[in-house]
């Protein structure tokens, strides 16, 4: 009997392997096993045409804050590099904080729509982010270009004489950053508010709460795990940009994921490149860490 | 008369959600409305036209772009949908066993990792390849999407998997079909929504990709999105907005079904 049993936990393991199979073949091969990969390449010495020469170094880990100076071999911090990485960290904290602004009301406005009507608001909510990051980037570019809408109508109506330079600025990348990202400081803030119950509310009233008092002491705790979601979700994916900063930085105002991007292209350090990506990595899974363990309250607290 | 109490208001944010509603879709509004502009710009209307519809369909390099986009968004999402249904019928309505984290993890990989770091390291990996091998066809870029459509496709799938009833499959097996005929007639007619919404979803991220397109790609690869980023350098035209359009109006619609199809589950 036990060997029967055992026998059959065999082939259920060896059936769950073989059906996992070719989503895991294709996920090592391109996805995980390539992130080895640049681990390696991060130790290596650039080769001269791009590319790597097999020798050990320090040197692309060095470099991603470090420099030396070519002549007096002087240690000095990497201004430009550093300023890249300040430039990402404060634009992603501050579309972050600027689409929480905008998602926060969005997401409180959709809940208390409704039951039938709700669907079709995140609908519409979700539909511009399921669309090409390109081309909604693009119509950002179009509306604030020097001979764009804005400028256009601004210069029509007298408002002002020559057009405004918008395009091509840390504004620019912002805009078009809240702008692409938007939806998804929406979606889990309103998957908390979806739940919330209105009697507490109504119960801060009658306890002679203002408006404000019920928004900041009332609704803003109960749905906070929502605001982290959200937050994470819009911080992440705008600290490794690279569309929108290209689009709409204009070579400039460089961010990390275009940074990287030079190492592969005119910078030729392919290791610096790869230390780079690691770093950004890195960032990115300490947010994410920070997020599940946010996650990870809220499900005990909706148990408890 | 005071208007009564509403205890859901909030000051001021009825208007700044319908302006997020309103500044969400005018640029791509006027996006659209441009690429039927009759002049050359894209801030001065000038008549109605089809004439940047007609250049872009007559644009060679448009069209094998687009044909070089449908091709790769076929075979990814084919790849990853197959591959996301076998790995959804593995991972639910079956025991916690061990090594399963791990495998969730290798899922969602894609969604985890920036997409800059992801494409950095296939370019890195497929370089090695080229050299080794020489090939520099196709099959990479297929390759690449079909690894991070993955999860998107898993998702759909698993979740109306988990919504399923086991009694119509035991019902099956007790009138003694076997495992594969209990799979081919019971199981995957019910999951059959769950598969085409996950390939639509699968469909639509190929389709759209740019970052990872853009890395990968060899010399003469072009996909739709390349093309355009590509395109920027260059002075803009409504030809642009109507390639956009057109584009625009694939996710949508995809989209939109793919919303319906995951939502009648009842």
């Amino acid at each position: 009997m036990s060997d029967l049993s055992a026998a059959r936990t065999a082939t259920e393991r060896r059936n769950r392997w073989l059906l996992l199979s070719p989503a895991l073949l294709i996920l090592i091969f391109a996805a995980a096993g390539p992130l080895l990969i640049v681990v390696v390449y991060s130790f290596l010495t650039p080769g001269d045409y791009g590319g790597v020469k097999p020798e050990f170094s320090w040197n692309a880990w060095f470099s991603v804050v470090m420099e030396r100076d070519f002549f007096t071999e002087e240690l000095t911090f990497a201004d430009a590099h550093l300023s890249i990485f300040w430039r990402s960290l404060k634009l992603s904290l501050m579309t972050t904080v600027a689409a929480f602004v905008f998602g926060f009301p969005t997401a409180y406005f959709i809940a208390t729509r409704p039951k039938r009507s709700r669907d079709a608001w995140m609908l519409l909510i979700m539909i511009p982010f399921w669309t090409n990051l390109l081309i909604r980037t693009f119509a950002i570019m179009e509306l604030i270009r020097a001979e764009g809408t804005v400028n256009t109508l601004l210069l029509w109506l007298g408002i002002i004489d020559a057009p405004i330079q918008m395009l091509f600025t840390e504004f620019s990348i912002m805009l078009g950053m809240v702008y692409v990202y938007l939806p998804l400081m929406v979606l889990p803030i309103y998957a908390s508010m979806e739940r919330f119950d209105f009697s507490l509310v109504e119960a801060g009233y009658d306890l002679y709460a203002t408006r404000w008092k019920v928004l900041t002491k009332v609704i803003f705790p109960l749905v906070k795990p929502g605001v982290i979601a959200g937050s994470i979700l819009v911080f992440v994916p705008c600290l490794g940009a690279y569309v929108t900063p290209r689009v709409l930085g204009g070579g400039k105002n460089l961010m990390l994921g275009n940074l990287i991007e030079l190492q592969f292209g005119q910078g030729r350090n392919w290791p610096l490149g790869a230390a780079l990506s690691l770093t950004l990595l890195a960032i990115v899974m300490v947010a994410l860490l920070f997020y599940v363990r946010a996650a990870g309250q809220e499900g005990e607290k909706s148990h408890g | 008369m005071a208007k009564p109490f509403d205890i859901r208001k909030q000051t001021g944010f009825t208007p700044l959600a319908i302006l997020c509603f309103v500044l969400l879709y005018l640029p791509i509004i006027l996006l659209v409305v441009y690429s039927f502009n009759a002049g050359s710009s894209i801030a001065l209307w000038e008549g109605f036209s089809l004439r940047w519809y007609a250049s872009a369909w007559e644009n060679e390099a448009v069209q094998a772009a687009t044909i070089r986009s449908v091709v790769i968004a076929s075979a990814a999402s084919a790849l990853a949908t197959t591959a996301a249904v076998l790995a959804a019928l593995a991972t639910t309505r079956v025991k916690p066993w061990r090594g399963q984290g791990a495998v969730f993890a290798m899922i969602n990989q894609p969604l985890m990792v920036p997409e800059i770091v992801t494409a950095v390291s296939l370019l890195i990996f497929f370089a090695m390849i080229k050299v080794q091998t020489g090939y520099t066809g196709l099959w990479y870029l297929i390759l690449a999407h079909a690894a991070f459509c993955i999860p998107f496709a898993y998702m759909p799938i698993r979740a109306r998997l988990q919504g399923m009833d086991l009694t119509l499959e035991q019902a099956a097996s007790d009138l003694y079909a076997t495992p594969w005929q209990t799979f081919r007639r019971i199981t995957l007619p019910q999951l059959f929504p769950g598969i085409l919404a996950g390939a639509m979803l699968a469909f639509v991220i190929s389709l759209d990709d740019v970052v990872i397109t853009e890395f990968v790609k060899s010399a003469g690869q072009d996909t739709l999105p390349t093309y355009m980023l590509g395109q920027l350098r260059r002075n803009i035209t409504p030809e642009v907005n109507a390639i956009s359009t057109a584009l625009l109006a694939a996710s949508i619609i995809l989209v939109v079904a793919f919303f319906f199809l995951s939502r009648t589950r009842k």
